[in-house]
């Protein structure tokens, strides 16, 4: 088992850059502007190395909003961007189960 | 319960200012993450999927109601109203903010609560018999022994960076209620042909990637020598633990490739220079640490007293009755235990409402004690009999009164993809599946004892391989499926399952799980026949014929 933080970049598709949010943890998307967001939909999405390494050498820099930066798939449809797998879509969408209690979300 | 001194009250304090200034220093940026991380984790701070996770350690699983109800404080106020009890008779908070994190140390640290030794290459909490103190086959309180072991190698500079962590298990009854022999390092207390009570010394047991039942490298430790034995096996461990590979760094590894028995001389050599040093323990030292534990001032009660014999004309009572109620040590009392696994809800989870409920129980009922056990139930291990259907009414209220303990929906699992940055797979929905189709009490009933355990990776925090029936998530190519292995079990006579056959999609793992449960019914002697000795008894090949005849 690999974590995608010690992952070489390697890119099979399109994918994003994506970390924690340092002061909650919150799971943030790196967009073309080098901004954090936690929306997917405004995240810069790469197709290749050179673009991947480009995006996430400044995120990986940026110690004090992110951590545990890397690069993550995702898939297109219909011009959404969306988790390119179950890991990744449970980090956006959050447990696949109900939670005991829902308050505070 | 365990009393708290200045000592410990101060040690807590002065921890927490500390932790606060990491915080500061790290949201301001003067600490890097590379920096704040061992600091984080030294106080029990990971980073999950979508949060922080705190976790919070519950030493010999001893808990008073006192600290339960700040416990439900600490879920309302800085999480999401809810936590999660682990196979490590620890919590687990699963949405902290980092800001926050100071101030719900502090809140915890009031009631003698924190997170060392949760996490990191250290001595981690150490566990024990959730029944310790109230077991009836129990030589003495186990706890006594966790305790002044965990006096000493709390914050121990020599055990601070040993080559991995290293989780100690002490029991003192001849059931193994504390899964002993799966531990890097155990203590079981036994008496001697003199009637002396001392100790058997297990070590290299372990799960995760290289599973390992630990072996006996002492039969026999006098009581005085426990400190100075432990210090041994920890020096040497230290000195050849594999620091070059966190795969092989485990003592499990060292003592496998050493050998039990080559390994117990060198601990042997090692100990003859400390033996009769300054850690050998004199029996005040010992009944200091034993003083400190409180036991009730039980009333004289006969057993089965006429509440609980009326009590049984109700069949839902009856069957909690004989399902989640054990003898005492004392007559008239009883050990009950609170499943935390409610039919198709998370396994271990227990909402901030339900702490303070159980806290108010434990007050009314159990003389402020509750416990935690490794199989994520809770435990009241001081009810007096005659209150038994007042305490049923109560648990049932509250959703804790579920008549499963140890039938095949009392399920452990660890929190899997749903929470934890390190999975392969889901592990609480497969749970809540199996669960949910093994509802009808009946059918788990006639199942007989029957555990199973789920872990979301190979690391097996749902200890998968001594499940009677143990699940894996794996991963290929992207999706999730289980290897499920059969015949493991934790107890006195632990052993490691044995893998059935190639693994399967998650859409199919509880078929197979039924398929298992089938061929159990139908190869067992007798109804009695547990299916961990029907598995004994046939192998594994009937029961692989049945899961895969159709896959
Ligand atoms: S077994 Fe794996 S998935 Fe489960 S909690 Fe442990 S590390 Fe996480």
């Amino acid at each position: 088992m690999t974590s995608p933080l010690q992952q070489k970049i390697k890119i099979a598709g399109p994918s994003v850059v994506t970390a924690n949010r340092l002061g909650d943890g919150a799971v943030v998307y790196r967009t073309a502007r080098h901004q954090w967001t936690t929306d997917i939909a405004d995240a810069a999405v790469v197709s290749n190395a050179t673009a991947a390494t480009e995006l996430l050498t400044p995120a990986k820099a940026d110690g004090i909003n992110a951590v545990d930066v890397y690069v993550a798939p995702v898939k297109l449809e219909d011009d959404r961007i969306l988790p390119g797998n179950l890991r990744e879509q449970i980090r956006m969408r959050g447990p696949t189960i109900e939670l005991p209690y829902s308050y505070g979300a | 319960m365990y009393l708290y001194d200045e000592f410990d009250r101060t040690l807590l304090t002065e921890r927490v200012s500390e932790f606060r200034g990491q915080v500061a220093r790290r949201l301001s940026g003067e600490l890097t993450e590379d920096e704040f991380k061992s600091l984080r984790l030294m106080n029990g701070v990971y980073l999950q999927l979508h949060a922080y996770m705190l976790r919070i350690a519950i030493p010999y699983g001893t808990l008073s109601a006192v600290q339960m109800r700040r416990l439900a404080h600490v879920a309302r106020k800085y999480d999401r109203g809810y936590g999660h009890f682990t196979t490590r008779q620890n919590i687990q908070f699963n949405w902290i903010k980092l800001a926050q994190l100071p101030d719900a140390m502090a809140d915890l640290a009031d009631a003698g609560l924190h997170g060392m030794q949760t996490s990191g290459n250290c001595v981690r909490n150490i566990t024990t018999d959730q029944w310790a103190g109230v077991a009836p086959d129990e030589i003495e309180d186990p706890r006594v022994w966790a305790e002044l072991i965990r006096q000493h190698v709390t914050l121990h500079p020599e055990f601070s960076f040993l080559p991995r962590k290293f989780k100690i298990a002490v029991g003192a009854s001849d059931h193994d209620r504390a899964a002993l022999r799966i531990h890097d390092l155990a203590l079981r207390m036994h008496k001697n042909g003199a009637g002396e009570a001392g100790f058997e010394v297990m070590v290299g047991g372990g799960l995760g990637r290289t599973p390992f039942i630990a072996k006996t490298i002492k039969q026999f430790l006098p009581v005085r020598d426990v400190l100075t034995y432990i210090e041994a096996v920890l020096r040497l461990y230290n000195q050849y633990g594999r620091r070059d590979n966190i795969y092989k760094a485990r003592i499990k590894i060292l003592v496998h490739d050493k050998g039990g028995e080559q390994f117990g001389k060198e601990v042997d050599a090692e100990w003859q220079n400390i033996k009769d040093g300054s850690l050998a323990l004199d029996k005040d030292v010992i009944a200091d640490i034993a003083t400190r534990f409180q036991y009730p001032d039980y009333e004289k009660l006969l057993d089965n007293p006429p509440e609980l014999k009326a009590a049984q004309a109700d069949a839902r009572f009856a069957t909690w009755h004989a399902n989640s109620v054990s003898r005492h040590k004392q007559s008239g009392y009883a050990i009950v235990t609170l499943s935390l696994k409610p039919i198709g809800k998370p396994t271990g989870d227990c909402t901030a409402d339900q702490m303070d409920k159980i806290a108010d129980i434990a007050d009314r009922y159990s003389y402020s004690e509750i416990r935690v056990g490794h199989e994520q139930n809770l435990v009241l291990p001081q009810v007096a009999q005659r209150d038994l259907p007042e305490v049923f009414k109560a648990l049932d209220a509250i959703g804790v009164a579920t008549p499963n303990v140890n039938q095949i929906s009392d399920i452990i699992a660890c929190p899997g993809l749903d929470y934890c940055s390190l999975a392969n797979a889901r592990a609480i929905p497969v749970a809540q599946e199996i669960s949910k189709r093994f509802a009808e009490p009946n059918l788990a009933k006639s199942l007989n004892r029957l555990h199973v355990n789920i872990s979301g990776c190979i690391n097996a925090c749902g200890h998968h391989h001594v499940g009677h029936i143990g699940i894996l998530g794996v991963e290929k190519n992207g999706e999730e499926f289980y290897q499920i292995s059969i015949g493991g079990k934790a107890d006195e006579n632990a052993q490691l399952g044995t893998l059935l056959g190639p693994a399967v999609p998650y859409d199919d793992v509880v078929d197979a799980v039924e398929d298992l449960a089938e061929a159990y019914l139908a190869l067992r002697e007798r109804p009695d026949e547990l299916f961990i000795d029907t598995f004994k008894r046939v192998g594994v090949e009937p029961f692989k014929e049945r899961v895969y005849a159709t896959r």
